[in-house]
């Protein structure tokens, strides 16, 4: 297993989150992470790369601790893509990318030939080596976020854990983006998508786990985890089914009046 | 301007690194100089020099080793020291407007010095004027590790800086209050404007340390600032600990910005609008910007010293103020930018 959290809880003072959070990864899964608003599926994600202790329970990343592996080797293992995409300084977009490369360099040494590599290849394939020149300032909120993908790409890890990476980008970079972790996870790698749009998370996605009323409320393929009852009872919305060339999708119809999921 | 143009502007004004260092370091080099050889007495600058290797002590080799060297070396160093720290603290604030004296470090380092002149102890001991400044901001140092603790965030660094500015501000002013004469009120008022005039060589053997220990905790920051840029836990997950490189900027900033306030006073302004004005010739890297805002910070420290003994006013105007007249437009301007750009 890449990664296997165990009976994960996690509390803000004296408030709940969720507890008993199991989770476990194969290489060359996309699992996908969803639940409603405040049901903690960001600060799993965070508990999952190590940014955050949890109240209990414990990640175990290929057998060992992040304690055992070590800050630098756990972050050439796992790539992070926060959410949102804050970015302080309008540093120009093949420097930022090179950021992932971090991890593997030694202290006073330039980027070397494995770095530059990875670079272009991460540029390649989140479709942002045509910007490579420009700012931060000089790129639009969709293309931001797939610099900001190609960052994550260029640590060239095991494991990607990306929170919301489809939240600001039109459908056609939504689909692209989707289809480029798929891609990602078909060579091997882990990983896990915080996603709020069901129907590509049921498109897309290997297995989903659907966090709710204060722990999984469900876990295992999209049709298994994506059923009316699930839907109404983590959203509170109903959905409408299809199914087009053999693939079946679902859409948020209207609010159904039941749900419990979040924290609020 | 198209976008394809205004990418080729951006590309334009972007020097190769390397050469921005190199061309900085022989800007620095060439004021330096310059320091040695502006003064007020006429001095030829190869005798002295002479001298000075033959080991004669005339008047010349005495002006070039106890006034003008001291005054060019403290120049430079001292520069250095708030260019390179504000440059840091602007990459670990993530905000334009941080300097060096944003964790109070500063304000703490020129009480200690006020003490020593509050109890007369400055004329009794050459040394005692800069040890007072650097007990201040060791004192203020380990009160802001107190206050904000390994595991608290940057706004409580920055509040923590803010309490223990304002209250070396008031213990200065209470020294002030309670001076037993107007002499002494002067000496301190004139001290703490920041000046680097009659400043012995002991003073710069006194700080060096102290300040290459600083440089070298805060250029060593470099990756984890540039990491720092894609926020907190970015930087985190790319394998920095946070915890760690705040104490290491809070040491490297107090070590090198005490130290040059201990033997100068105040120096307004040079860490808050040298990075400033340089960040977009690194391409707004802030690993980068370090080395690149240091040399800037001796450029502009040694200049505005020249422009102080140029000026044709005596007594000759403190640099502090100086820093601080030319700094200020610049702060007007930075604000009204960002007001553009928000």
């Amino acid at each position: 297993m890449e990664i296997e959290a165990k009976d994960i809880a996690v509390r803000f003072g004296a408030m709940g989150l969720f507890d008993g959070v199991d989770l476990a990864m194969r290489a060359g899964e996309m699992v996908g992470l969803i639940g409603p608003n405040g049901s903690g599926k960001t600060t799993l994600l965070r508990v999952l790369a190590n940014l955050r202790a949890p109240e209990g329970g414990r990640v175990h990343y290929a057998g060992r601790t992040a304690a055992e592996i070590g800050p630098r080797e756990l972050a050439r293992r796992i790539a992070y893509l926060a959410q949102g995409g804050s970015v302080h300084w309008p540093m120009r977009v093949e420097a930022l990318v090179a950021l992932g490369r971090l991890p593997h360099r030694r202290p006073l040494q330039g980027l070397d030939a494995a770095d530059r590599n990875a670079i272009e290849q991460a540029m390649t394939a989140a479709d942002v080596a045509s910007l490579r020149k420009r700012t931060m300032a000089q790129v639009s909120g969709g293309e931001r976020m797939r610099v900001l993908l190609a960052r994550a790409l260029a640590v060239d890890a095991r494991v990607l854990l990306s929170d919301e990476p489809i939240a600001a980008l039109d459908p056609l970079h939504q689909l692209q983006v989707m289809e480029l972790l798929r891609a990602i996870a078909g060579k091997g790698r882990s990983v896990i998508v915080v996603l709020h749009d069901l129907a590509l998370a049921m498109r897309f996605c290997d297995r989903l786990v659907l966090l709710a009323c204060g722990g999984i409320l469900a876990e295992g393929t999209p049709a298994h985890v994506l059923t009316d009852a699930h839907v109404a009872r983590a959203y509170g919305v109903e959905v409408i089914r299809g199914e087009r060339e053999g693939t079946p999708f679902l859409l948020p119809w209207k609010a159904s009046g039941i749900s419990d999921g979040g924290v609020s | 301007m198209t976008q394809a143009a205004a990418v080729e502007a951006v590309e334009a004004s972007v020097p190769p690194y390397g050469l921005l260092v190199a061309g900085l370091a022989i800007l620095v080099v060439i004021l330096w100089c310059l320091s040695l050889a502006i003064g007020y007495a006429p001095l030829d600058l190869l005798q002295a020099l002479r001298d000075v290797v033959n080991g004669e002590r005339t008047l010349a080799a005495l002006v070039l080793t106890e006034l003008r060297l001291p005054r060019a070396l403290l120049g430079c160093f001292v520069g250095l020291s708030l260019g390179i720290s504000g440059a840091a603290m602007q990459g670990l604030m993530r905000n334009p407007l941080a300097e060096p004296g944003i964790i109070g470090v500063s304000g703490a380092a020129a009480f200690g010095a006020v003490t020593i002149f509050y109890f007369g102890l400055a004329g009794a001991w050459s040394l005692a004027l800069p040890l007072g400044g650097i007990a201040g901001a060791a004192a203020a140092t380990f009160l802001l590790y107190g206050l904000s603790g390994r595991g608290a965030g940057t706004m409580t660094l920055i509040l923590a800086g803010v309490a223990i500015n304002s209250f070396a501000a008031a213990l200065t002013a209470l020294a002030l209050n309670l001076s037993p004469n107007p002499y002494a009120v002067t000496e301190i008022v004139f001290w703490l404007l920041g000046s680097l005039a009659d400043r012995s060589l002991p003073y710069v053997w006194l700080v060096l340390p102290l300040m290459l220990v600083g440089w070298g905790l805060l250029i060593a920051s470099g990756p984890a600032l540039d990491g720092l840029t894609l926020g907190e836990d970015t930087a985190q997950s790319l394998g920095f600990d946070l915890g760690r490189l705040r104490l290491q900027l809070i040491a490297g900033t107090a070590l090198a910005v005490g130290a040059a306030v201990a033997v100068t006073g105040s120096i307004a302004f040079v860490g808050l609008v040298v990075p400033h004005l340089l960040r977009p010739l690194v391409a707004h890297r802030p690993g980068r910007l370090l080395l690149v805002s240091g040399l800037g910070g001796a450029a502009l420290t040694l200049a505005a010293d020249i422009a102080v003994r140029l000026l044709p006013i005596r007594p000759e105007l403190k640099l502090g103020v100086v820093t601080a007249i030319i700094g200020a437009p610049f702060l007007f301007a930075l604000i009204y930018r960002l007001r553009e750009e928000a």
